[in-house]
């Protein structure tokens, strides 16, 4: 019986119930998730698809990652933008990504998205929604441009323009306004540059940078990390606190000469033992 | 510590009488200055739940000759609010003094309003927006719990989250009539492509110094013919 239980698969519960009295009778704290509270979008235009990523990780309320990277590498052409809890993400598209690589030396074929697709559908529905990554998948194959939504319980929809994230819907409003039928490389990378900065600026989840890859049906693809760095610092500390001689005045001054010390050399071991 | 007391024992004893949620709603109100006053911006919509119960409401209420009023929310707590001011201006008609209230004034007695119910734990479930002009556009915005702000631009509900941002981009202060009619027609468009509570039939209110005007209903046109939309297997 036991044997069979371990070999089903999906997530073992077990603790939950210990972790719940840890924290309600010890007071124990549980972790709190990384997340990506987040913009990403992504757009088919004319010659394949844009997909763009804001780059704030958030522990609850504290910034943790200023310019982390949400734009995961499915295979050469097909790209994968993540929301949600950020270790969910990475894992997932990581995953997907190596099975990706396998089955392209296996057959012989450039990889398809809508591959990616199922394979990432299927995983997400087997844990139920406890795997929490909503994603922007995107790509370019033999069919043409691609762009999937895919949600944490594992439903996908075909789209030619999507957000996901806290900051989907102020990236949705952009594209509403300024979408249309075949767009130019430059017409797409400016509308997900806007609709990003819409998430960084409007939605407390997000921030940081732009970070934008362009994925086009006959050209190498086209990583453009930071496409926009809105955020930088501008005051900086200003380095080493070497202050010139004179820098404040001196009251008075006064110099004493120590007697030579002499130093005996004692021949005595440490002792190991 | 006697409200609550109050409340769980309410809850064993009959029929409600306190607002705890809002049945019959109205969406997002939009709102910004311009060069020449302030307009404002709703739909017409008044849903019941899930269902387009009532299709040709107006949520904009002119007050006087400087103010207009926009709200969402709870309707039958709007049709109150209309009430009492509507008392106020025919007491100011009353009294004859040549003293007008301003939208200054009205925000702030509704937001006196509004934080007295909240403090009763009865709120009026409503985002009102208080535009009106007076030596220049003025615009505010009051919630359920009497929180206020003026602001170049306001929007409530979703459109908080879908019309912001676009409002946010498109404003400058000296904005014409016409850019400011089509900014917030663009927003309201959007809102009814992602907003499920909401209708293509709209009010457009401006408040400028020669007074208050609401339009009559009105429609704008929308996109669904785009070619990956109508055929999502598309490959070219």
């Amino acid at each position: 019986m036991e044997v069979y239980q371990k070999s089903r698969g999906g997530f073992d519960f077990g603790l939950c119930d210990r972790n719940v009295k840890l924290a309600q009778e010890q007071g124990a704290k549980l972790p709190k998730t990384k997340k990506t509270g987040t913009t990403i979008c992504g757009i088919v235009y004319k010659n394949g698809v844009v997909l763009g990523a804001d780059t704030r990780a958030t522990e609850g309320p504290i910034v943790c990652d200023k310019n982390c990277e949400k734009i995961h590498k499915i295979s050469e052409k097909i790209w994968c933008c993540g929301a949600g809890t950020s270790a969910d993400t990475e894992n997932v598209t990581g995953l997907i990504g190596s099975q990706m690589e396998l089955h392209r030396l296996a057959t012989g074929k450039e990889p398809r998205v809508i591959t990616a697709l199922t394979r990432l559908k299927q995983r997400l529905f087997q844990y139920q929604g406890y795997v929490s990554a909503a994603l922007v998948l995107g790509g370019v194959d033999s069919e043409g441009g691609h762009i999937y939504t895919v949600w944490p319980h594992g439903s996908t929809d075909r789209l030619p323009y999507a957000t996901m994230g806290s900051g989907s819907l102020a990236a949705m409003a952009i594209f509403e306004a300024g979408y249309k039928d075949d767009l130019d490389e430059k017409e797409a990378i400016d509308l997900v540059d806007q609709a990003i900065q819409a998430g960084i600026w409007n939605d407390l989840g997000s921030g940081g940078n732009v970070d934008i890859m362009v994925l086009d049906k006959k050209a190498a693809p086209k990583m453009l990390r930071n496409y926009k760095k809105l955020n930088e610092r501008t005051f900086h500390a200003p380095g080493l606190y070497k202050f010139p001689k004179g820098t404040t005045a001196l009251a008075e001054e006064a110099k004493k000469r120590f007697a030579s010390m002499t130093v005996e050399a004692v021949d005595s071991k440490m002792e190991t033992e | 510590m006697n409200e609550l007391r109050a409340a769980s024992m309410e809850a064993k004893q009959g029929p409600r009488s306190r607002t705890t949620q809002p049945i019959v709603t109205g969406a997002s109100v939009l709102a910004i200055t311009y060069k020449d006053g302030v307009m404002m911006m709703s739909d017409t919509l008044a849903s019941y739940g899930s269902m387009a119960r009532f299709k040709s409401v107006q949520r904009i209420l002119k007050v006087n000759g400087a103010s207009m009023i926009g709200a969402s929310g709870e309707y039958s707590d709007f049709q109150y609010i209309s009430d009492i001011l509507e008392d106020l201006t025919d007491e100011e008609f009353d009294i004859d003094d040549g003293a007008t209230m301003d939208a200054k004034q009205i925000h702030s007695y509704l937001s006196r309003v509004m934080y007295n119910r909240r403090t009763k734990v009865n709120p009026l479930y409503n985002q009102l927006v208080v535009a009106g002009y007076k030596n220049g556009g003025y615009l505010g915005a009051v919630d359920m719990y009497g929180s206020t702000y003026k602001e170049n631009i306001i929007a409530t509900g979703y459109g908080m989250y879908l019309a912001l941002p676009l409002l946010r981009k498109g404003w400058r202060a000296d904005l014409s009539e016409k850019e400011a009619r089509e900014l917030l027609e663009k927003s309201m468009t959007v809102l009814f492509y992602r907003d499920c509570r909401a209708i293509n039939k709209y009010n457009v209110a401006k408040v400028t110094k020669a007074g208050v005007e609401i339009s009559k209903p009105y429609s704008l046109p929308t996109q669904w013919s785009y070619k990956r939309f109508v055929n999502p297997h598309l490959s070219e």
